[in-house]
């Protein structure tokens, strides 16, 4: 299996015969007329290049230029973000939820892999993972110390369980030293997993324009 | 069913493991297995909840041993199987079985754009107006269902208060079951972290579930 990384992850154990299996099951269905393998290409494509965190990031910095905007993000964050293009598969009912001094919001599917896809794309393996899902809502602030976050005792943290077809997008707080960029640099700045709570969005020191 | 899915407050599953510069699918297959699940689904013959149920239903030594896509090469294989577009001797064989009809893809290359942009809709009307108002308390019911649920056994006999209402929705212990869609009302309720996992949980913390109405009763 190439898999472009060499340190140790939690992939657990993939049986090498996989390659082939997929590719026998997929010979089979084609064969069958079941499936086209055009419409397969384009399906990896779009969510190999097309669809990604860069998506929901010029939502959050949109959010963070205008205030107009930011109200009907939260207001109703499907429509908001549909403002975009962004629509459709495991995007339809969106809830957006806002980062402040005093309150830090997390999102976990504990009983599958429920994310944004419209948004964020397909998620990273970490959080599909078991530790993940199993620890982040007894323990989320241990869970969010392992991403190198430590909160104060006095925010309060609020650990969103994707069990219904609603999909959370956390509207990082905007960093200070951020006052002069615009949005697309801003949107640069935002990260995937600031967007799923377990980071904050961090101003370089380096590349800061004045 | 109180499978091991149902993970959330369990411990001893290890370390978050984290990958810089993650690719979206780490060899080919796995592309080609989440495209098949896609391609395969737009037959219409089961629904997301049914689809997730399937995943649920791998046993519990191998879902935690399985990857994440090499259970979505499971999940296919049983749905195909089960719903009758595939034959079991067909994926044994890698053929298809003589004289057997040749179909036309569901799924084809121009309608990917507009299949995933418009996505599916599991909201629906009801006419009944919400059991419950934002504010109040309410108790996720106790019950162990053995088929699919959402109710995740973590919150189970706790008490929450009603955080928002979100519309009606299919509900999918029914829905993948094909027993109907039953849709109800859905709420995102708030339960305290210590309410959830006793008196060392922080006192501000909390966590918030989308429940349906069936999972709740007045507190």
């Amino acid at each position: 299996m190439s898999t472009g990384h060499s340190h140790e992850h939690d992939h657990q154990e993939v049986p090498s015969d996989l390659t082939l299996r997929v590719k026998a099951l997929e010979s089979l269905l084609v064969e069958k007329g079941l499936v086209d393998r055009a419409a397969l290409d384009a399906l990896i494509d779009t969510y190999e290049h097309k669809v990604g965190p860069r998506n929901g990031a010029r939502v959050v910095a949109r959010a963070w230029v205008e205030a107009a905007y930011k109200k009907r993000l939260l207001e109703d964050a499907t429509s908001a973000i549909a403002e975009f293009g962004f629509s459709g598969r495991q995007g339809e009912h969106m809830v957006a939820l806002e980062n402040t001094a005093t309150i830090h919001n997390l999102v976990v599917c504990t009983l599958c892999s429920c994310y944004p896809w419209p948004v964020l794309g397909l998620p990273p393996v970490w959080y599909k993972s078991a530790p993940y899902r199993s620890r982040a809502v007894i323990d989320p602030r241990g869970v969010l110390r392992e991403f190198g976050l430590e909160l104060p005792e006095d925010v309060e943290v609020r650990v969103w369980d994707s069990t219904a077809e609603l999909r959370y997008l956390v509207l990082p707080e905007r960093p200070a030293g951020a006052e002069k960029l615009s949005e697309d640099e801003l949107a640069a700045l935002v990260t995937r997993d600031a967007m799923i709570g377990v980071a904050k969005v961090q101003v370089p020191q380096q590349g800061v324009r004045t | 069913m109180n499978g091991v899915h149902d993970m959330g407050g369990m411990h001893a599953m290890g370390p978050i493991q984290r990958e810089e510069n993650e690719p979206v699918f780490h060899a080919r297959w796995e592309g080609r297995i989440f495209a098949l699940n896609a391609a395969m689904g737009a037959w219409r013959k089961w629904n997301i909840d049914a689809g997730r149920h399937q995943i649920e239903l791998i046993p519990a030594a191998d879902y935690l041993r399985m990857s994440y896509y090499e259970k979505w090469f499971v999940r296919l294989v049983e749905l195909a199987v089960r719903h009758g577009l595939v034959a079991r001797c067909e994926i044994e064989s890698g053929k298809p079985e003589p004289g057997s009809a040749r179909a036309t893809p569901a799924l084809t290359a121009e309608k990917v754009p507009k299949i995933l942009a418009n996505g599916t809709l599991a909201s629906r009307e009801v006419p009944e107006a919400p059991r419950f108002q934002v504010g109040e308390k309410v108790r996720a019911r106790n019950i162990h269902p053995t088929g699919h649920t959402r109710l995740p056994r973590y919150a189970r006999g706790k008490l929450g208060t009603i955080h928002r209402h979100h519309g009606a929705f299919v509900f999918p212990d029914t829905n993948a079951r094909f027993l109907g869609e039953k849709p109800q009302h859905v709420y995102s309720v708030r339960f305290a972290a210590r309410e959830l996992w006793g008196d060392e949980a922080s006192p501000r913390d909390a966590v918030y579930i989308d429940m349906w109405d069936d999972y709740l009763e007045p507190a």
